[in-house]
């Protein structure tokens, strides 16, 4: 088999994997491939075919590889999940630490009218409130080992997003795509979607606005 | 007899608000009533600039400008570099302390505390009380 020829079948397979696959340009690919034969000398009809074949693995591997990561959604990942996780965790340490300043409010009046008992008992009260300033300083730590969690998923968010823009749109949502979250995480309950948790604060209701919305139901 | 003057005026720096009450309510305990706050390195480099601090007791980690940072500020100043300074902070890696020590801290204090070390440390730092 003379190169001529060859050359002609490649083109023709090639345009048929680019048709099959999509952005595979097979005037790229056959110059690359004639470029590697022109450095070969005789008969290389058999390692042509074997680039061949390798290429078409190749290329195939690559489209699998595609497919698998947009299976995993990482645009949901992206827009949903890692900013849900890291707005609870933010709303926690706020939640931590409003209750911590109500703590202190209590207990630092409770300091201060031992000024007028008796030393004794005074003593004795005084210990204990100290104990309770100890305590609060788990809002302290907490709040810093979920800032650091917090700044963990921002570093995921930002490695997920570049694999993204590395992509291309090619693993954005397509329209009727079935859903990432497996089935096993699906709250089978029959009100679970009525379990979203605590509300973050700026979309929460006070308890004036749901006794007013009770109200309108009667 | 107590040598420290327990009117003097003290800073606490730390971004947490809870920490910086606890503080300075255990403070209050001891005695200790003139206390002011900062929330990072370089509001607390700034109040010492403008007022002459007996005692700094800084967290370390704080944005911009960590205590650390601070320490070595103050130690840099030749107006503030003989100012006690008791660094207050979660950071209990060996490296942190020798890091801190080779800065020129006075005292070092892991959260979380408690009253007693806090006494102690400053009975170290700044006397008998």
């Amino acid at each position: 088999m003379t190169a001529v020829p060859q050359k002609a079948d490649l083109e023709a397979r090639l345009a048929a994997l680019s048709r099959s696959q999509g952005n595979l340009d097979p005037k790229d690919l056959v110059e690359v491939i004639e470029s590697i034969m022109t450095t070969m000398e005789g008969d290389v009809t058999s390692v042509n075919v074997r680039f061949y074949s390798e290429i078409e693995a190749l290329a195939r591997y690559i489209h699998e590889t595609k497919a698998e990561i947009a299976s995993l959604r990482p645009d949901e990942i992206t827009d949903t999940h890692l900013p849900t996780a890291t707005d609870e965790l933010e709303a926690v340490v706020g939640a931590t630490e409003k209750a911590t300043e109500q703590i202190f409010e209590a207990v630092e009046k409770i300091e201060e009218l031992t000024a007028g008992m008796d030393e004794e008992v005074s003593a004795k009260i005084v210990e204990a409130v100290t104990m309770v300033y100890e305590a609060c300083s788990f809002q302290d730590i907490t709040g810093q080992r979920i800032t650091k969690v917090v700044n963990a998923l921002k570093h995921i968010e930002a490695k997920v997003e570049a694999l993204l823009q590395a992509f291309g749109s090619e693993l954005k949502r397509e329209p009727g795509q079935a859903p990432a979250t497996p089935p096993e995480l699906v709250d089978q309950r029959p009100d679970g979607d009525l379990m979203n948790g605590p509300q973050m604060p700026e979309d929460a209701q006070s308890q004036d606005d749901i006794d007013a919305l009770l109200a309108s139901l009667d | 007899m107590s040598t420290v003057d327990k009117n003097m005026p003290i800073l606490i720096v730390d971004d947490y608000k809870t920490m910086l009450r606890i503080i300075r309510n255990l403070l209050k305990q001891l005695g200790f009533n003139n206390v002011d706050e900062a929330t990072d390195g370089s509001a607390a480099l700034q109040k010492m600039r403008d007022r002459s601090y007996g005692l700094v007791i800084s967290d370390w980690n704080m944005e911009p400008m960590s205590g650390l940072q601070l320490l070595q500020e103050v130690r840099a100043d030749a107006q503030l570099q003989e100012v006690p300074f008791i660094m207050v902070t979660a950071e209990s890696k060996s490296e942190n302390v020798v890091a801190a020590k080779q800065a020129g801290v006075t005292n070092y204090i892991v959260k979380p505390f408690n009253a007693a070390t806090l006494k102690t440390k400053l009975t170290t730092a700044i006397g008998e009380f």
